[in-house]
Formats: structure tokens, sequence, C-alpha cells
């Protein structure tokens, strides 16, 4: 049994949804044109992974296995309407810029995954820090590709946060580049595609000096036991 | 007995049907109400800059008709026709057509035409033309929008209602002719509809509000 410690690095990096296991990727990549956008759905969904993850948690011992499946669909479908109910009521702005990937959140298949493979086996505080963690990688994966994508391709960063922030963070875009003409391969879907690759291909270049010393990674396994 | 595990998981699946859908109808009765004034303010926010809020003193968000013109409007749907008076004098009709022929599927317009059959303005509401090319027909990225201000069939003549490509006044945008092609054309088509119908507009009562 894994403990918390664990389970964080499993979400944030090890196991993270984006980099490792690649699921939600139609609104990671569909999203990340900009850092605020990528922030506003990493939210959502990290919302919608921890509501879910405690309620399967929850009823895991209430629903028997044959009808599992349909059950968890329904949580997280209810969760997400929820949300999106929320959302339209109280971050207007931000909800029509990402209206229609609020309900595509249903749809990303990391949620059931964590489901069932995590939150259905295991007690509500371990489901509660599965959520968290998995949320939270999902989320840094999604604002880094749409730092970079709104970088590269608008010279920009943090342009839109008054849809979330309020008409006072209009002040808050940052022009990094200025009179920059812009870069569109970046924005397209294309430089979603060829960004999420690099960041891939960058965990794999940082981690692998630790797989070549196998005595690095005995001491790491021995510290997160601890 | 078999029959006892399926009507256990069949109440449970049941059980949860309605729990769901419970939650989410209470949330709905919450929030119904706002998200209705966040629509309503966004919609009223788009319409007062095109007819500004000192020349007409009605509730142009009700005094609304719909209209049906799949050749001219862009859509077979109603396209919703808000009325601006002042003092019960009619000042604008703003249309909410559909422009067909974008880039990337439909674009949104809000067109306002003045009594006099010029334009008070038009806006972008909604559309998914390619981020950084044909984007500029929103206000916030460039002035092109407002080039239609004061326009009208008579000026320049209805010949002329093309982008600069086809012969007419209008620019196009560098790499993108067709989404400003289709705007052009909305709005032309737009001012067409108001000469056909113009006055008989401001007589309709106006529908249930939805």
């Amino acid at each position: 049994m894994s403990n918390y410690g664990t389970i964080m690095r499993d979400g944030l990096w090890t196991n993270n949804v984006g980099l490792v296991q690649l699921l939600g990727l139609c609104p990671l990549l569909a999203v990340t044109g900009t850092f605020i956008n990528g922030l506003g759905l990493g939210l959502a969904t990290l919302v919608t992974l921890v509501a879910s993850n405690v309620i399967i948690s929850l009823i895991r011992n209430l629903v028997r296995p044959e009808v599992r499946i349909p059950v968890f669909v329904l949580v997280i479908a209810s969760v997400v309407t929820v949300i999106e109910l929320t959302m339209s009521a109280y971050l207007y702005g931000l909800y029509k810029v990402l209206g229609i990937f609020i309900p595509l959140i249903v749809t990303n298949c990391s949620i059931i995954g964590r489901a069932e493979a995590f939150a259905s086996k295991n007690n509500v505080g371990r489901a509660f820090v599965d959520g968290l963690s998995m949320g939270l990688g999902f989320l840094l994966v999604l604002v880094t590709l749409g730092g970079l994508r709104e970088a590269v391709g608008q010279g920009t960063l943090f342009s839109g946060a008054h849809l979330m922030f309020g008409e006072a963070a209009r002040t808050w875009t940052l022009t990094l580049i200025g009179d920059y003409s812009g870069f569109l391969l970046a924005v397209l879907p294309p430089g979603a595609f060829i960004g999420l690759g690099l960041l891939i291909a960058l965990k794999n270049v940082i981690e692998r000096p630790a797989q070549r010393r196998p005595a690095a990674v005995a001491l790491k396994d021995a510290a997160s036991a601890a | 007995m078999r029959y006892r595990p399926i009507v256990i998981s069949a109440v449970l699946l049941f059980l949860f049907a309605v729990l769901g859908s419970g939650l989410v109808a209470f949330m709905h009765d919450n929030t119904a109400a706002r998200i209705a004034e966040n629509q309503r303010r966004a919609l009223l926010r788009s319409l007062n800059e095109l007819v500004p809020r000192d020349q007409y003193d009605n509730d142009i968000y009700t005094d609304i008709i719909y209209v049906r013109d799949a050749e001219l409007l862009g859509t077979r749907d109603p396209v919703p026709v808000y009325r601006a008076r002042l003092n019960g004098w009619p000042v604008a009709a703003v249309f909410a057509p559909l422009a067909p022929d974008g880039y990337n599927g439909n674009i949104r317009l809000l067109v306002a035409v003045k009594m006099d059959g010029t334009l008070a303005g038009v806006r972008v509401l909604a559309h998914r033309e390619t981020p950084g090319l044909g984007d500029h027909i929103e206000s916030e990225r460039s002035d092109w929008i407002l080039g239609f201000n004061g326009k009208s069939l008579r000026h320049p003549s209805v010949e002329n209602w093309k982008v600069k490509r086809d012969g007419g006044v209008f620019d196009q945008f560098t790499g993108a002719t067709i989404t400003p092609r289709a705007v052009v054309a909305a709005v032309k088509n737009t001012l067409l509809y108001y000469r056909a119908h113009g006055q008989s507009l401001f007589e309709k009562h106006p529908a249930k509000a939805s």
C-alpha cells in the first residue's frame, strides 16, 4: 500500500496524467493557447478529480462491481455539471472562453481512470490526496504548455487574466517581446502537439540520469518510504 | 433467488441516477437566475457599444422580435432583432445574424442598423476563425470591424460591398480573405433585409422573453 508521499509524487511526476499516462489529451491540446485558459481548465479538472475521487471512495463498498462503471460515470457527470453551472454563474467571462471544454471533462479518461484504478480501492483520505496530486500534475502541464505557447505564439504572458480575476487583472498581462508579430504555429493545434512532445522529452531527459545510477534510485525509494 | 443481485444492482443504479439528477436540478435552480443575468449583462454590454445608452430609453433586452430569412440572415432559425426606441420612436434595430461562410464555421454577428439604414456598428459575438489571422474581426484585436460604422447600402453602393480583392471597398487581412469576405457579405445581407422590411420591424409586438 502506498503512502501519501508516494501518492503525491505519482500524481505530480512519476505517473503524471498529461506527460506519462497521456490521458485527457483532447482538452489538454485544445485549450492551452494561453496560460490563463490552461489554468482555468486545470482548476476545473482538479476540482472534478478531487470531488469524484472522494465520492467514489465513500461509496466504494456500496456499489456492486457489475454496475460500478455506470455509477462512476453518473457521479462524474453530475460533478462536472455542477461545476459548469457554478462557473457560468460566478465566472462568466472564463466560462465563455472554456465553454465547450467544461462538459468535455466528463470524457477526460483520467477521471474515470483514477476512479476505477484508485478511488474505488482506497479510503477517502488517500483518494482525496490522489485526486489532488493527479489534478495538480495535470494543471501544471496545462499552465506550462499554455504559458509556452502564449509566449512563443503571441509574445505575452497572462493575457486574459481579467476573465478569471476581475477587471483589475487586465494590467497583469506581461509583454515579453514588444511589437511581436506572433508565431502562428504555436497557437494552432500543431503547436500544441509539438509543445507537448517537447515537454515529454524534457521529462525523459531529466529522469534518465536517475535510471543510469541504480544506487540513486534505491536511495530515493528508501527516502520516500520513510 | 438468482435474481436478487440483479435487482439490487438495478435499485442501486436507480438511486444513484436519482441522486445525481437531484443534485444537478438543485444546482440549476440555485444558479439559473444568476446565469440568465450574466447572459443579459454580456449581451447588453455589446448592444450598448453599438447603440449608446443615452440614445434609447426602452428595455432593449425585452423589446425583441424574431425574424426568419435563410437567404439574408444566414440561418433557417429565427434571428433575434432588438429594438431601440427613444420616447417611443424607433432609433435602431440590432440584428443577431450569422455569417454562414466563415473559414471555420458560422460567425455570429451583432449588426445595429439605424432608422435611416446606416450602420450604427457591427460586432462579432462568437467565431472559430484562425487565431492570429481571422480573429482580427474582433473589436478587441483590431479596428477593422469599426470600419462599418456609418456605412449603408448607398455608401458604398451595393455592388461595392465586397473586400478589395473582389473589387469592393473593404480591407481584407494579410493571409485571411475568407473571414472578412464572409463578414462583409453578412452585413450587406442584413442591410438588404432591413431595406426590404425596415419600418415594419418596429410595429410588431415583442416576442415573449425566452
